[in-house]
C-alpha cells in the first residue's frame, strides 16, 4: 500500500449525551524493524507510533504504538457527546509524516 | 480374568480424557451476517458425488474474533484493498489508454455475480481460465498493458475488488463447457495423490482430518469461496494460487507454478468441492 489512507466511521447524528462508538483504521505496512531483507540487511523500522483523536478540540483519546502492533492499525473506541462538532484524528508516522481525518456530528 | 475388568476403566479414562483435551472441535454453529445485512451461506448441501453431506465455510473454523473482523466491512482489513482495487478499476494503463472501466463501466453492475463462476472455459487458450489470467488477458489485448507478474500487489487488489462484487453470491462452475470436465478430473486426481517427504494429499488433512486440529490449526474442509483473502499472519491479501503454493511448500514437495495447468486443475475441482457457498471475499482467517 502506498499512501496510508485513513478510513474513520462516526454516527453522523447522536443525542445529547449520548455515547457513541468511533471507528478508525489506516492502512500502515508497520514494518516492526526486526526483519531483514533478501540480502539479510535489516529492514528500517517504520511504524505509526501515536495517533490521537480530539472533539473541538479537546482531547478523547490517544495512544503511543509499539512495533509489535500489527499491520493496518485498528482503534475502536467510544465518546460521550454534549454539543455538536467535529472529531480530528491525526496518525503520526516514524518519518515524521502525519494522516489526519476530520468528521463531524451534529447533536439533536 | 484381571484385564477384563481394568479394561472398561481405563476406556472410560481415555473417553474423558479425550473430550477434555477437544481433539475434535467441531466448526461453530454460527451465523455470517456482513453488517448485520448481508447472510452468507456458510453451510450447504454438497454437490451430488461430494465426500461430504454438507460443505462448510472454513469462516466457521476460525476463532470469534477472526470471525467477527470478517462480518463488519469497516474492521475487515482486506476492505482497504478491495478500495485499492477500485482505484486500479478506474485508472487507465497500457497503450490503448484504456482503464477497466473504459470497456466493462461501473464494475457493481458489469461484475456483479461474475466472480462467483469462475474458473470459467477458455477455448482460445484451451484450459480453463480464472480471474487473474481473465484480467491478464484483457490487458495483454484490450489494453496493451503489461500484464500482472503473479503475486504483483495490484493484481491482488484488482481481484479482490472484482470477486467482492459477487460477495454472498452461491459459488458455482460450468463443468459442460469446453474441456472442463477432464480438467475436473485432473484436479481430483491431483486432490488425492500423496506427494512431498511428508507424504500428504489434499486430502489427508482436509477431508480425512476435517474439522480436527493439525498442531495449534483448526482444519477446515479447504474450501475457496474467501479468496483472495485477508491472512492475519501474513498481514496481506493472499491469493489462491499462493495458498495452493504454500499448503504444498508444507508437505515439503515441489511446488508447481502459479496458473500452471496442475494448480489451475486443482482450482477448478477444489472450487466444485465448494459448490453453494457463497463468495465472502475479502475473508478474513488465521
Amino acid at each position: 500500500m502506498a499512501t496510508p489512507k485513513p478510513r474513520i466511521k462516526v454516527p453522523s447524528k447522536a443525542a445529547k449525551g449520548e455515547v457513541v462508538t468511533i471507528k478508525t483504521l489506516i492502512s500502515h505496512e508497520m514494518e516492526s524493524g526486526q526483519r531483514k531483507d533478501k540480502e539479510g540487511k535489516p529492514i528500517p523500522r517504520k511504524i505509526i507510533n501515536k495517533f490521537t483523536c480530539t472533539f473541538n478540540g479537546q482531547p478523547v483519546f490517544s495512544c503511543d504504538l509499539a512495533p509489535a502492533v500489527s499491520a493496518n492499525p485498528y482503534f475502536e473506541f467510544t465518546a460521550k457527546v454534549m454539543e455538536s462538532g467535529t472529531f480530528e484524528f491525526t496518525w503520526v508516522d516514524d518519518d515524521g509524516s502525519t494522516y489526519s481525518a476530520k468528521n463531524k456530528i451534529t447533536v439533536q | 480374568m484381571k484385564l477384563k475388568s481394568i479394561l472398561p476403566v481405563a476406556l472410560g479414562a481415555l473417553a474423558i480424557g479425550f473430550g477434555a483435551s477437544d481433539l475434535r472441535a467441531e466448526p461453530v454453529d454460527d451465523k455470517l451476517i456482513i453488517d448485520g445485512e448481508k447472510e452468507m451461506i456458510t453451510r450447504t448441501k454438497a454437490p451430488e458425488g461430494h465426500p461430504f453431506d454438507e460443505v462448510l465455510s472454513g469462516w466457521l473454523f476460525r476463532t470469534p474474533e477472526t470471525r467477527a473482523m470478517e462480518a463488519d466491512s469497516f474492521q475487515n482489513p482486506a476492505m482497504l484493498y478491495v478500495e485499492r482495487g477500485a482505484e486500479i478499476w478506474n485508472t487507465v494503463d497500457g497503450a490503448a489508454g484504456k482503464s477497466c472501466a473504459s470497456c466493462h463501466g461501473d464494475a457493481a453492475e458489469s461484475m456483479k455475480n461474475v466472480g462467483a463462476h469462475y474458473p470459467k472455459w477458455n477455448a482460445a487458450a484451451g484450459k480453463p481460465y480464472n480471474i487473474e489470467l481473465q484480467v491478464n488477458d484483457c490487458r495483454a489485448k484490450n489494453m496493451q498493458a503489461e500484464p500482472y507478474k503473479f503475486d504483483h500487489a495490484d493484481q491482488k487488489a484488482l481481484v479482490t475488488f472484482i470477486k467482492h462484487q459477487s460477495l454472498g453470491t452461491p459459488m458455482g462452475i460450468d463443468l459442460s463447457q469446453g474441456e472442463m470436465k477432464s480438467w475436473w478430473e485432473k484436479g481430483k486426481d491431483l486432490y488425492y495423490t500423496r506427494t512431498g517427504q511428508l507424504n500428504l494429499a489434499c486430502a489427508s488433512c482436509h477431508e480425512a482430518n476435517a474439522g480436527k486440529y493439525i498442531r495449534a490449526d483448526h482444519l477446515s474442509q479447504g474450501n475457496v469461496n474467501g479468496f483472495p483473502t485477508y491472512r492475519l499472519k501474513q498481514a496481506n491479501m493472499v491469493s489462491l494460487h499462493n495458498r495452493f503454493r504454500g499448503c504444498i511448500r508444507d508437505t515439503r514437495a515441489e511446488q508447481p507454478k502459479a496458473f500452471s495447468d496442475e494448480l489451475m486443475a486443482l482450482e477448478v475441482y477444489v472450487t466444485w468441492r465448494g459448490t453453494g457457498l457463497s463468495i465472502e471475499t475479502p475473508a478474513v482467517r488465521q
